[in-house]
């Protein structure tokens, strides 16, 4: 923690509390901006619906195609919360301090997005209550637990339920601060959403103990809601390319990388927009993308464990798959644009502090990386379905329509704009963790050099 | 039986908040009744303080009794209440309800676990008693309840410490 700066309670505050007492020039441009799109983006659902699936470039045999790789892509971008807010909690982290709120509120909206694809996909979303609510006794109609269909909704019903439960309590306390320094009815709602919040040693050792309780308890839904989403593909024994032992590792796997890469952007953008200078530091990136390097490391080696498994069993169908995933027209494009910005173009330059550290790189090598990650989703998915299986007697190719394109567009959109109220009501630093830090740490004489210490509680 | 009161002495340093603890413990004043407020985490022990024992690991295992069993009963029931006989095998599915055993017991140990920060906590308790602004600003408020006939009491102690401003609530 070289970079820090000693800030008193009061500059804390009024730094971190800018976008919530004052509204910045830019946001409310912003917001209508992006309301704009989400708006396009509902008429667009409503014409699927008005109008039936037939709309979107799914045919026979490919079923799943973009909105099932986008429902993939973000609940991946949702493991950057938990991945970094619980586990660098667990494990003490100081950097973690000014980053956790935003990882959290990224992994609830980008979970929020990533229900409306399947929900959508449906095309026919008001029967959703069929496929996981046992209540048609008349007529018995009930859920099929046996299906990965039936799985999902309960991973990602409890991950999205445990990760708004862990944001609001590490809220308790700098929903206390606005209280504190707002007037009218906006004191009465931060009065009532605090719960009365006075900070006294009592409330504090449990909002410590919550920390880490809640994160030891979200770490193994992290693990599951990805695993399942997985799943999704890999019990299907019918698709080439799915039905593969490898897919749980390499879910989450990807998730993180995908996740803590988007992480590096918002951070970016934060520091930008609100000129957090003094808390979003060059330090911070540079421990990201260490943790990215390792992630990235990591998801290199079960993507080709991925593509060696399925061709070393020298089944034609399989080596027929990937063959065409990586020189058949378009997939070969595709496929370098993937490896390219997944992989080989961001990590190396990673390894280099300069990167590193500057931030415009940092943030442009991360948006590399989801772009990489929605490809390797959508090759997944995809050409799987592309190729002609047996009883199969019409296939078409998969040509994504305008409107899927749009949706696409609406849940990045969408995403931003809540990101953007959230910003409006509460602070996207955590106030306390950032003041705790200045209170545990303290300059300590170590020869002729002066070093931050970090002091740590008892356990 | 004399009132209740809420006396809070604001300080603008944790050494002063500490002293004025200390004073309210020298006076007689019994563990519980007074407290120190701060808008940030202190080291536990910074100002002498009492802190109760709090029973929040009991709660996730409740939650996660609760969802299991929810789980079980979801799980088995839709497969027993709609049977479906696939290649001979039995109806009940362990390895899928494993699956949704899993996540609602998690659901339920984190629900519960939420319920309990906030109960433990003592709250919600809308009502702040004597309280000050700038506790969150850096300033520390030291609380004291007690009944009429202490209060002036209690009073002299916090400004003996060198309390900036007392507040009566």
């Amino acid at each position: 923690m070289q970079q820090r700066r000693i800030l008193d309670e009061f500059t804390v505050n009024h730094e971190l509390l800018r976008g919530n007492l004052a509204t910045p020039k830019w946001w409310l441009p912003t917001v209508l901006g992006l309301l704009v799109v989400v708006l396009f983006g509902f008429t667009l659902m409503g014409i699927m619906f008005n109008r039936g699936l037939g709309v979107t470039g799914l045919s026979r045999p490919v079923y799943w195609g973009l909105f099932i790789t986008t429902f993939v892509f973000w609940v991946g971008i949702s493991h950057a919360g938990i991945m970094i807010s619980a586990i660098l909690r667990l494990t003490q982290a100081e950097w973690r301090r000014p980053v956790t709120r935003a990882a959290e509120l990224l992994t609830v909206f980008s979970l929020l997005t990533a229900l409306f694809f399947p929900l959508i996909h449906a095309g026919r979303p008001w029967r959703i209550f069929y496929w996981i609510t046992p209540y048609d006794f008349a007529r018995g109609i009930f859920p099929n637990a046996r299906s990965p269909l039936v799985w999902d909704p309960f991973a990602i019903g409890t991950y999205l339920t445990g990760s708004t439960l862990f944001l609001y309590v590490a809220l308790l306390p700098d929903l206390g601060v606005l209280r504190d320094r707002t007037t009218g009815w906006k004191r009465s709602f931060y009065t009532v959403a605090s719960l009365g919040w006075r900070g006294n040693p009592r409330q504090w050792r449990l909002q410590t103990v919550a920390g880490i309780l809640l994160s030891a308890l979200m770490l193994p839904i992290f693990v599951s809601v990805h695993s399942i989403v997985s799943w999704d593909f890999a019990v299907t024994p019918a698709v080439e390319g799915w039905h593969s032992t490898v897919f749980a590792p390499y879910f989450v796997v990807g998730a993180v990388h995908s996740g803590v890469s988007a992480v590096v952007t918002m951070m970016a953008l934060m520091r930008w927009l609100w000129g957090w200078d003094n808390y979003i530091r060059p330090e911070h990136f540079d421990a990201l993308a260490r943790l990215l390097i390792v992630v990235a490391c990591a998801w290199l080696a079960l993507t080709f464990a991925e593509l060696i498994f399925g061709v070393y069993s020298l089944e034609a169908p399989e080596r027929a798959l990937r063959e065409m995933q990586m020189f058949e027209w378009p997939w070969n494009l595709l496929f370098i644009i993937f490896f390219l910005t997944g992989f080989a173009i961001p990590v190396p330059l990673w390894f280099f502090k300069r990167v590193r550290n500057n931030i415009a790189m940092m943030f442009w090598t991360s948006i590399l990386v989801n772009i990489g990650m929605w490809l390797e989703r959508f090759l997944i998915i995809v050409p799987g379905l592309s190729r002609k299986q047996p009883f199969v007697f019409t296939w078409d190719s998969y040509q994504v329509s305008p409107l899927e394109w749009g949706l696409l567009l609406w849940s990045f959109a969408w995403v931003m704009m809540l990101m953007l109220l959230f910003s409006k009501f509460f602070p996207l630093i955590p106030l306390f963790e950032t003041k705790e830090s200045q209170v545990f740490t303290t300059d300590v004489q170590i020869g002729r050099v002066t070093m931050p210490a970090v002091i740590r509680e008892l356990d | 039986m004399a009132a209740s009161n809420s006396v809070l002495g604001l300080y603008d340093t944790p050494n002063a908040g500490a002293d004025a603890m200390d004073g309210l413990k020298s006076a007689g004043f019994e563990l519980g009744t007074f407290d120190v407020l701060t808008g940030t985490p202190y080291p536990e022990g910074a100002f002498g303080e009492y802190v109760p024992q709090h029973r929040l690991f009991r709660f996730p295992f409740f939650g996660a009794m609760v969802g299991i069993t929810l789980a079980i009963l979801f799980t088995a029931g839709t497969q027993l209440a709609y049977p479906v006989i696939t290649g001979g095998k039995p109806i009940l599915a362990v390895f899928a309800m494993l699956i949704i055993a899993y996540e609602l017991t998690m659901l339920g140990a984190v629900v519960a676990t939420v319920v309990g920060i906030i109960f433990e906590s003592r709250l919600p308790n809308l009502n702040l008693g004597a309280y000050d602004t700038r506790i969150t600003e850096g300033y520390i408020g030291v609380v004291v309840e007690c009944e009429d006939d202490r209060l002036e009491e209690a009073r002299g102690v916090l400004q003996t410490a060198g309390a900036l401003e007392i507040k009566t609530a």
